[in-house]
C-alpha cells in the first residue's frame, strides 16, 4: 500500500503550480485552468483522507463529488464572463479589465 | 519498492509534468491539451486510490467537458491573436509565492504523523456512494443540482448577446 504521504505531497506540488498559474498568467482562460488544477489538489487530499483516515465513513469521496459539480458550474460560468469581456472590450487580458479601479 | 508504489510515480510524474505543461507553455492551445493529460493522470491517482467511480466521473466532466469548453472559449475569444506575453511583471514574485506556500505544505505533510494508517484501501462501491448520497446528503445533493441549473442560465444568458445582436 502506498503511504498517504505520498498522496499528500503530490497534491501540495499541484496546489503550489496552480496557485503559481493564478498569480503570474494575465489571460483570464488561463487563470481558470491553473483554478481547476489547484481544484484537482483538493480533491485528492480529500479522497485520500477518506480511504485511509476513516475508511467507513467515506465523506471526503462525496466531498469530491461536490467538488466536481461545482467545478464545472464554475467553469461554465466562468467561461460565460470571459466571453463577454472579451465582447465588450476585445480582450480577455485580466489586467485590461480595469472599469472598476479607481 | 512495491509495484504499486511505482505506477504511483509514474502517475504523479505525468500530473505533475501536465501541470507544468499548463502553468509554463507559451501557447495558451498547448496549456489547454497539457489541462487534459494533467487531469486524466489524476483519475488515474484516484484509481490508485480505490475510488474507481470518481476517476469514471473525472475522464467523463474534466476530461470530457470542461476542456472542451475551455478549447470553444480559446476559439471564441481568438486567444491566439494575441502574441504579447502570457505571464504579467509579477511572476517572480509569484513563483516565490507558491514555491513557499508548496514548500510548507510538503514540510506540514512530512513531519505529520498520521493515525490509522490503514494496510489496504477500503473499496467503495458505487452502490454505496449512491445510498449515501441520497440518504446523508440528499440535501446537499439536491442544492448542487440547483447551483447547476442556476450557472448554465446564467452562462446561456450572459454569453448570448443584447437582442438585435
Amino acid at each position: 500500500m502506498i503511504p498517504i504521504d505520498n498522496f499528500l505531497v503530490l497534491s501540495s506540488i499541484l496546489f503550489a503550480i496552480g496557485m503559481y498559474g493564478v498569480l503570474a498568467r494575465r489571460s483570464a482562460l488561463l487563470i481558470l485552468m491553473s483554478v481547476e488544477l489547484m481544484l484537482q489538489a483538493v480533491s485528492i487530499n480529500f479522497v485520500a483522507f477518506a480511504v485511509y483516515l476513516s475508511p467507513e465513513v467515506f465523506t471526503g469521496l462525496v466531498f469530491a463529488i461536490f467538488v466536481i459539480v461545482i467545478a464545472a458550474a464554475e467553469v461554465g460560468l466562468a467561461l460565460a464572463i470571459v466571453l463577454r469581456l472579451y465582447r465588450n472590450r476585445q480582450t480577455a487580458n485580466v489586467d485590461e479589465a480595469d472599469a472598476l479601479k479607481w | 519498492m512495491s509495484p504499486e508504489e511505482g505506477i504511483f510515480y509514474v502517475v504523479a510524474g505525468i500530473t505533475v509534468i501536465g501541470a507544468l505543461g499548463v502553468v509554463l507553455a507559451r501557447n495558451v492551445v498547448h496549456s489547454a491539451l497539457f489541462l487534459i493529460l494533467s487531469l486524466l493522470a489524476v483519475a488515474g491517482v484516484f484509481v490508485l486510490l480505490a475510488a474507481e467511480f470518481l476517476a469514471i466521473v473525472q475522464v467523463l466532466v474534466y476530461g470530457g467537458a470542461v476542456t472542451i469548453l475551455v478549447l470553444f472559449a480559446m476559439m471564441l475569444t481568438r486567444v491566439r491573436d494575441m502574441p504579447r506575453a502570457l505571464n504579467g511583471p509579477q511572476w517572480p514574485l509569484a513563483a516565490v509565492a507558491a514555491g513557499m506556500i508548496g514548500g510548507i505544505s510538503i514540510v506540514a505533510v512530512l513531519d505529520t504523523e498520521w493515525p490509522g494508517e490503514t494496510d489496504e484501501a477500503t473499496v467503495v462501491s458505487i452502490e454505496e456512494i449512491g445510498n449515501l448520497l441520497f440518504t446523508n446528503w440528499a440535501i446537499p445533493f439536491e442544492i448542487a443540482s440547483l447551483v447547476l441549473i442556476v450557472a448554465l442560465l446564467g452562462a446561456i444568458i450572459l454569453a448570448r448577446g443584447e437582442e438585435g445582436e
